[in-house]
C-alpha cells in the first residue's frame, strides 16, 4: 500500500507545487491537501481539505485519511488573504502547536517534514561569516517570523522526543526565489530602486523554488542508501551574492539610505503597502546570512540544481527590465573601448 | 626598551650584516621600476594589478607611455599600455554587470587585487618600505595559521601582512585575516573587510577557512596589542585564551609564527582619552603627539621602517585528534608560539639601524 501524504499550506504556491509534484511520486497512494482557504492553484489528484490548522478538526482529518506522512509547509512571513501580523503568527505557532498534538495522537505516522528558514539564525555583525548546523546564535531573533520559526522548530525538537518512532526533518530555507515567488525579498526586488544600507553590503543566498519542491519530496520519502532523511538541514543554493552584485545583475540602481532612515523608509512602504519590509528584512540587508551546506550534500545527499547566482538570473529575467540593464551597461563599456582602443576592443569583450 | 641589554653581544655583527641587507632593502624600495619593466615585459600578473587599476580612470594610453617609456623596449613592447587599458575595461565591464565572483564570507577576489591592493601598495613599498622575511616558511598550498603581534592603534600591520603574503609568496596566495568584531560593527570599513577576505576572529570562520585550505591570520593580542601604550612596545600582551592553538590543531594546519617590527611607531600613542572612547563605544581612543591635536593632519602614521618576519612553521599534525582539547597542551603551544615572536621581535630591533630607515 501507498504512503498517505498530508500537505498544509497547500493553498500557498510553494505549496500547491509540491502536491502537483508529490502526486508523481511513485509510491504514493493519496495527497491530502489542508489550507485554512480554497486554494486557486490547482493541486491535480489530491484530496483538498479545507481545514484551519488551528482547529482541533486536524486530528479528525489525521485519523479519518490514516495519514503516515505530513509535510507541514504552514510556516510562512506573510498572509495569504488580508489578514495582518498577528494572525500569521498565529498560524506560525498555534497551528504548529495543534499539528504537532495531533501527529502525537496519531498511530499511523512515520514521517514529519517541516519547512523552517534560515532565519533562524538572526543576522548581526557579531556572528561566524557561516552558519552550520549546530552554530548558536549571538542574537536570537526579537520578533517577526524568524521568532515564529525559532518557536516552531522548539516544538517541532519536543515532538521529536516524544515521538522517537516518527522520523521527523527540518528544512532551513534560504531565501526562496523563483520566476513567480512573492515573498518580501522577491517584492523588495521588484522595486525600480533599491533602499540599501549605507557601508554595508550583505551577503545572500538564495535557494530555487524548484529545489524547495525536490528536496521536500526527497525528505518526505525514505531516505536513500547511504543517506539520512531526518535531523535539521539548511537548504541554500551554491555560491554567495552580495547586494550590490543582485542590484547590478538586475540593472536596478541602488540609493544608498543611513540605516536609521532605512527603518523610516521600510515602515512607510510597509504602510502604503509597496514592499513588506519587516525589521528582520532590514538586517537581513544589513548583515546578510551565509549558511553552510554540507551536511545537505553529505547527510541528506541532496544537490540543488540551480546555484545562487542562477536561481537569482532565473529570477531576474522574469522579474523584467530594470532601469540600468547591465547588457547596455556592458554595451556603454564596449563602446568606450572601441572609442579609446580600436584594436584593443576585441580583447575588452572577452 | 628591555632588549636594549642584548646589544652588546649581537651589535656589532647584526650590524655588519644588517648593513648590506639594508642597502638590498634599498633596492626592493626601488622595486616599482625594475617591476614595472617586468610586468611590461612579461605578461604575469605580478605588476600589472597595480597598473590596471589606474588604466580604466586614466581613459587613455597617453598617461601610460612614459611609464612604458621607461623601458628600453618600448618599442617591442608598445602594446603594453593598451593592453592594460583593455584589461581594465574587461574589469568596469565585470563590475558594472556584476558578473565576477564572492565566496561565501564575501570576499571578492578581483576587487582585492585589481583595486584594493593597489591601493594599498604605495603604502607598503613607498611609505612603510616593507621588508619580508622567511616568505618561504609559508607553504605553497593547503591551510596554515599565521599567528602575528599586533600593534599601532590602527590595525595597519595586518592590512601590510596581508599585502606582504600577497606580493612576496611566489604562488601569491591571499591572506584571510580574522578580525575583531568592533570590524564588522562598523560601516564601510565592515563592508571593505569582508571583501579583502576578512572575517570575524572566531573558532567556526577560522575552522571553516583552515578546512578549505587557505592561509588564515590571526592577531591573538586584539585590543590589548593594538591598543598598547607606547612605553610598552614590542612587549607581547596576553595571547588570547590561546583559542587559534585549538583551532589549528583540529585542523591540523601549522602554526607559522610571523613578527612585524616598525608598526608600533606608526602611531605612538602616549595617552587614552577613556571617556571619549566609552561615548564612541570604542575599545580605546589614542593619544599620540599629533592626533588629535593637528586634527587629520595628526593622523597620518609616522613613515617608519618596518620588517615582517615569518618565523619557521609548528607542525600540528602529530598531535592526537583529542589534543585539541587538552588545555595543558594548548597553554604550552600557546607560550611556544608567543615566545618564538617574542625572541624574533627582540633580534630584529637589535638589528633595526633607525626607526624610520
Amino acid at each position: 500500500m501507498g504512503r498517505i501524504v498530508l500537505v498544509t499550506g497547500a493553498a500557498r504556491r510553494l505549496g500547491s507545487h509540491f502536491v502537483r509534484r508529490v502526486l508523481q511520486d511513485a509510491g504514493v497512494a493519496r495527497v491530502v491537501a489542508v489550507d485554512a482557504v480554497t486554494p486557486e492553484h490547482d493541486l491535480g489528484e489530491a484530496l483538498f481539505v479545507r481545514a484551519d490548522i488551528r482547529q482541533p478538526a486536524i486530528g479528525r482529518v489525521l485519523a479519518e485519511h490514516a495519514v503516515d506522512t505530513v509535510v507541514h509547509l504552514d510556516v510562512t512571513g506573510t498572509a495569504l488573504a488580508g489578514g495582518g501580523r498577528s494572525s500569521v503568527k498565529e498560524t506560525n505557532v498555534i497551528g504548529t502547536m495543534q499539528l504537532l498534538g495531533a501527529c502525537q495522537k496519531s498511530p499511523t505516522l512515520r514521517r514529519l517534514v517541516v519547512k523552517s528558514s534560515t532565519t533562524v539564525y538572526g543576522s548581526a555583525s557579531r556572528d561566524p561569516a557561516v552558519f552550520g548546523e549546530a552554530t548558536t546564535p549571538k542574537a536570537l531573533p526579537s520578533g517577526g517570523f524568524a521568532k515564529d520559526a525559532v518557536e516552531v522548530e522548539g516544538y517541532v525538537r519536543g515532538f521529536a522526543r516524544r515521538r522517537p518512532d516518527v522520523a521527523v526533518c527540518v528544512l532551513r530555507f534560504a531565501n526562496i526565489l523563483g520566476p513567480g515567488v512573492d515573498t518580501p525579498l522577491a517584492s523588495y526586488f521588484r522595486l525600480p530602486v533599491l533602499p540599501t544600507v549605507i557601508g554595508y553590503d550583505p551577503r545572500l543566498q538564495f535557494v530555487h523554488e524548484d529545489d524547495v519542491t525536490e528536496v521536500l519530496l526527497r525528505a518526505s520519502r525514505e531516505p536513500e542508501r547511504g543517506t539520512l532523511n531526518s535531523g535539521t538541514f539548511n537548504i541554500a543554493g551554491d555560491g554567495v551574492l552580495t547586494l550590490s552584485q543582485c542590484a547590478r545583475r538586475m540593472g536596478r540602481p541602488t540609493a544608498p539610505v543611513l540605516l536609521p532612515a532605512v527603518t523610516l523608509t521600510g515602515s512607510l512602504l510597509r504602510t502604503l503597502g509597496l514592499s513588506d519590509f519587516s525589521p528582520e528584512q532590514i538586517r537581513l540587508l544589513t548583515h546578510g546570512r551565509v549558511v553552510d551546506t554540507h551536511e545537505m550534500r553529505e547527510i541528506l545527499g541532496f544537490e540543488p540544481r540551480h546555484s545562487t547566482a542562477e536561481t537569482f538570473a532565473d529570477f531576474a529575467s522574469a522579474a523584467g527590465r530594470g532601469l540600468l540593464p547591465p547588457a547596455a551597461l556592458a554595451a556603454a563599456v564596449d563602446r568606450i573601448a572601441r572609442y579609446v582602443a580600436p584594436d584593443t576592443s576585441t580583447q575588452a569583450e572577452r | 626598551m628591555a632588549d636594549a641589554k642584548v646589544i652588546p653581544f649581537d651589535d656589532d655583527r647584526a650590524r655588519r650584516r644588517s648593513a648590506p641587507r639594508g642597502a638590498r632593502s634599498g633596492d626592493g624600495a626601488a622595486v616599482p621600476l625594475p617591476a614595472q619593466g617586468r610586468g611590461v615585459g612579461e605578461p604575469d600578473h605580478e605588476g600589472a594589478p597595480g597598473d590596471g587599476e589606474d588604466a580604466p580612470r586614466d581613459g587613455a594610453p597617453h598617461s601610460d607611455a612614459p611609464r612604458g617609456g621607461a623601458g628600453a623596449q618600448d618599442a617591442a613592447h608598445g602594446r603594453g599600455p593598451e593592453r592594460r587599458l583593455a584589461k581594465g575595461l574587461a574589469f568596469l565591464r565585470r563590475r558594472v554587470t556584476g558578473e565576477y565572483e564572492v565566496d561565501d564570507f564575501g570576499y571578492d577576489a578581483e576587487l582585492t587585487d585589481e583595486v584594493l591592493m593597489a591601493m594599498l601598495r604605495p603604502l607598503y613599498e613607498k611609505y612603510f618600505r616593507v621588508e619580508v622575511k622567511g616568505i618561504e616558511n609559508i607553504p605553497a598550498e593547503g591551510g596554515a595559521l599565521i599567528v602575528a603581534n599586533h600593534s599601532g592603534t590602527i590595525p595597519l600591520d595586518a592590512l601590510m601582512m596581508q599585502v606582504a603574503v600577497h606580493d612576496k609568496h611566489p604562488a601569491g596566495r591571499h591572506l584571510r585575516l580574522l578580525a575583531a568584531d568592533l570590524v564588522f560593527t562598523l560601516p564601510v570599513v565592515n563592508e571593505i573587510a569582508r571583501k579583502l577576505g576578512h572575517t570575524l576572529a572566531c573558532a567556526e570562520d577560522a575552522a571553516e577557512l583552515l578546512g578549505r585550505g587557505e592561509l588564515v591570520g590571526v592577531m591573538p593580542e586584539g585590543f590589548k596589542g593594538i591598543g598598547k601604550p607606547f612605553g610598552e612596545r614590542y612587549k607581547l600582551q596576553r595571547f588570547g585564551r590561546g583559542g587559534f592553538v585549538s583551532t589549528a590543531l583540529r585542523a591540523r594546519a601549522p602554526i607559522i609564527p610571523c613578527s612585524v617590527v616598525g608598526a608600533e611607531e606608526t602611531y605612538p600613542m602616549v595617552g587614552n582619552a577613556r571617556t571619549v572612547a566609552r561615548l564612541l563605544g570604542l575599545p580605546y581612543f589614542p593619544l599620540t603627539p599629533t592626533f588629535p591635536w593637528l586634527g587629520p593632519l595628526g593622523a597620518l602614521p609616522l613613515p617608519t621602517k618596518w620588517t615582517i618576519q615569518f618565523g619557521e612553521p609548528i607542525p600540528t599534525d602529530g598531535y592526537a585528534p583529542e589534543a585539541a582539547d587538552d588545555p595543558m597542551l594548548m597553554f604550552n603551544l600557546t607560550d611556544q608560539v608567543r615566545e618564538e615572536i617574542q625572541h624574533t621581535l627582540y633580534k630584529l630591533l637589535v638589528r633595526r639601524r633607525s626607526i624610520f630607515f
